[in-house]
């Protein structure tokens, strides 16, 4: 029996070659009042990392390079404690972020079904994007409104005491305010 | 005569129930009418199953109104502002006369939640005008010194409320021990554990208490920086750190010869969390700060001979530092008399999960579970059975209803096999399966895992996968046995309290509910009716009526039927949510 090492936690293999084939060069620009603000300052890597996943949506594999370069930490120390974090985001993500709360008080208000309906719907994997951009699924573990229960929340706003078919109702509401 | 106040809570959870648009709503109303009353916004009170809530006072006293949408709000401010008549149905909590909610609130003590859901958590003067930093005050008027502070808090029996339950005193008195030019105090705001929101009240309710409790601990400690790591799943909280930070910096509460106490230069900043439940653990949370991978390290040394940069650190939870004030400012004795011999004080509870009222409750420590769930917490709701709480999280266990008369307090809960953990206290019924629930907390804390202990990494694993293989209808003879020889392993070989306490709820759900286990492995039956693997869900045709209830209600469309013709539910297309079953009128849907 064999563990595959993508399933334990934490351990991601990093193919630089492949992601730079995925993703265009982002621009860097962006990044430099983000390098100035954190110059010198010990202990700043994870807010770094998270400054620029403000500012780009995720975190693109030149950034990865630029801060390196702008810190002196080594590339492998970077990707170590991006993996690490669930917050950080190695790719693109769609526009509208629905996060499913999958803590112990949702979960026992049946979360399950509101991810299960809404794969069905978007037809997406957890965790996936669905192809037109708009919307990529996630579960996380507690939004900490757990007399709401089960909860999601979609690009900051928060939707309680959901169903299965509430929850496919409101991404479809949003889909149809997009295309407008 | 003084302005009628109306005051709207705005913590996370009252918006999420749609506070924020009733707010606007009252805004509008006030200004289109030319309305002459206070408009004013306070955090959770606590009432969270009432949200979202609107308190109105007037010259006759405080009516505290709940369920507030829009069109509500509108009936409020027409007939008790403008026409001066409460509207008593809508009432939830006053002093005026009795309302059925009444056992929610009139059993609790507050001295975290003293001013949360009382006060503009983004207003100083508010905090001040309810005895805020009065307690630094107090320290710095009266010349009190650094082991006077320590020696209060060790004789308030204060414990550690972020589950460890270490006194914290003590903790104090070792950090003042070790003698450094540079010292660190944390405040431990990552707050992880699924179902627990206490520590997120008090941060968006009442930030002020918590900075004057680290600004004490500081000086009992001599600290020269303090750090409060707060997870980036709560924005508003640290929105309403932030804006305290300023605040207390203008008012000099922080900064240089802090009110006048010559070499007491002390402030603090915010270090977010990124999603990671291991760092609530301490060193884990260090390395966290100092921006590297968040696994823990071995201990000793302790943080409080080397933590932060290899410096002298004290870390508490954010529960724990914002009764400080109180403490101080009310002495040792007064704290000392709530609660029980070893454990003393009172302690936030997050209630959620089949109750009647969920939502933020402080009581005495030595109160009984079934009083909190019944008394306080209304009952379980749907007319259901209560069968189980669990309590303290992914690292608690969960308490049968048969021993809820178990007092909460460290030592009693801890005997029956459980944790009192930081607070999060869910409750279930007879639905609720508990094989199930030790899945999903094993899944939680596998996924949690930062992978430095062999047992924890792999053992976690292993272990989800028999509980998995049993909710599925595939256990075997010798999967409890297995089970719980794995849990000893982990529990033994784990660096952290995370690999240390993740079997607790197998362990606690074995204990208590063996039958479920035995049921799933032996019989391939759910009895709580919960594990989908082992449920199908059909439409009895002799009681089917064809009303297409069930058809138009579920959400991946499996239900095919004409009106008044007898429904059928597709296998393949059905997820077993349960929805149909759960709308069906005429009881013409089987689970078998």
């Amino acid at each position: 029996m064999s563990i595959s090492i993508h399933e334990t936690m934490r351990i991601t293999r990093i193919h630089q070659e492949t992601v730079k084939q995925e993703q265009d060069p982002a621009d860097l620009s962006l990044l430099e009042p983000l390098l100035e603000k954190y110059r010198g300052k010990k202990g700043s890597l994870i807010p770094l990392l998270q400054g620029a996943q403000e500012i780009y949506g995720y975190i693109p594999w030149n950034v990865f390079e630029r801060i390196s370069d702008a810190t002196g930490l080594k590339l492998s120390d970077l990707y170590g404690v991006a993996t690490f974090y669930a917050q950080f985001r190695l790719h693109p993500v769609g526009k509208n972020i629905i996060k499913v709360c999958h803590g112990t008080a949702c979960h026992v208000q049946n979360a399950n079904t509101i991810t299960d309906s809404l794969k069905e719907a978007l037809n997406v994997k957890d965790g996936e994007t669905t192809p037109d951009g708009l919307f990529t699924l996630e579960s996380v573990a507690c939004l900490g409104c757990c007399s709401l229960a089960p909860v999601m929340m979609v690009a900051g706003e928060v939707f309680g005491k959901l169903t299965g078919k509430e929850a496919v109702r409101i991404i479809r509401d949003i889909r149809i305010k997009e295309n407008n | 005569m003084e302005k009628i106040k109306v005051i709207v809570g705005l913590g996370s959870c009252g918006i999420a129930a749609g506070a924020g648009k009733t707010y606007e709503k009252i805004q509008a109303l006030r200004q289109a009418e030319n309305l002459d009353f206070d408009l004013k916004k306070t955090s959770c009170i606590g009432m969270c199953y009432r949200e979202p809530l609107v308190e109105i006072i007037d010259q006759t006293g405080s009516y505290l109104y709940g369920e507030i949408d829009e069109i509500r709000a509108v009936e409020i401010i027409d007939r008790h502002v403008i026409h001066h008549t409460p509207v008593k149905e809508h009432v939830v909590q006053t002093d005026l006369f009795p309302t059925a909610d009444n056992d929610f609130m009139q059993n609790q003590i507050k001295i975290t939640l003293r001013n949360c859901g009382y006060i503009d958590p983004e207003n100083i003067d508010e905090y001040e005008a309810r005895q805020g930093y009065r307690a630094i005050k107090k320290i710095a008027g009266q010349r009190i010194s650094r082991m006077d502070v320590v020696q209060t808090v060790i004789s308030s029996g204060l414990r550690g409320r972020g589950g460890g339950g270490f006194p914290t005193g003590l903790k104090w008195k070792f950090a003042n021990d070790n003698k450094a030019t540079e010292k660190y105090i944390i405040c431990n705001a990552d707050e992880g554990d699924p179902g627990a929101f206490m520590d997120r009240s008090v941060l968006e309710g009442d930030p002020h208490s918590v900075l004057e409790g680290m600004i004490i601990g500081a000086y009992a400690i001599e600290a020269t920086g303090g750090v409060i790591y707060c997870r980036a799943e709560y924005p508003l909280a640290i929105k309403r750190l932030n804006i305290a930070l300023e605040q207390a910096r203008r008012k000099g509460y922080l900064g240089n010869n802090i009110l006048g106490i010559q070499g007491f230069d002390f402030d603090i900043h915010i270090k977010e969390g990124a999603g990671a439940f291991v760092c609530g653990e301490e060193t884990a949370l260090i390395a966290s700060v100092e921006g590297e991978r968040g696994m823990p390290r071995k201990r000793p040394p302790f943080p409080a001979s080397s933590g932060l940069w290899k410096k002298p650190t004290n870390i508490n939870n954010v529960e724990t530092y914002a009764n400080i004030p109180w403490i101080i400012l009310n002495g040792a004795e007064a704290y000392a008399r709530y609660g029980t011999e070893k454990s003393k004080g009172t302690k936030v509870f997050a209630l959620a999960g089949k109750i009647r009222r969920s939502g933020l409750v402080e009581v005495p420590m030595g109160i009984s579970i079934n009083d909190i769930i019944f008394k306080l917490g209304g009952g379980i709701r749907d007319g259901k059975k209560f069968k189980a709480v669990q309590l303290g999280g992914p690292s608690g266990g969960c308490i049968p209803e048969y021993l809820a008369h178990t007092p909460i307090d460290y030592d009693s809960v801890t005997a029956t096999g459980a944790i009192m953990g930081s607070g999060g206290m869910v409750v279930m019924d007879e639905t609720t399966c508990m094989v199930d629930v030790a899945k999903f907390f094993l899944d939680f804390t596998r996924k949690e895992s930062c992978g430095k202990c062999t047992f924890c990494r792999i053992g976690t694993k292993r272990m989800l996968e028999v509980l998995t293989r049993i909710t599925e209808g595939k256990g075997e003879q010798g999967d409890i046995e297995r089970l719980q020889d794995l849990a000893f392993q982990i529990k033994e070989s784990s660096l952290c309290g995370l690999g240390q306490t993740a079997p607790n709820p197998v362990l606690t759900t074995i204990k208590y509910f063996r039958d479920e286990y035995e049921a799933h492995i032996r019989d391939k039956k759910c009895p709580a009716k919960a594990c989908k693997q082992l449920l199908t869900y059909e439409v009895i045709p002799d009681k089917c009526t064809g009303c297409m209830v069930c058809a138009k209600n579920c959400p991946v469309e499996a239900i095919t039927g004409e009106r008044k013709q007898v429904h059928f539910i597709h296998q393949e297309k059905c997820i077993r949510c349960g929805v149909c079953f759960s709308k069906c009128k005429f009881e013409a849907i089987r689970l078998s």
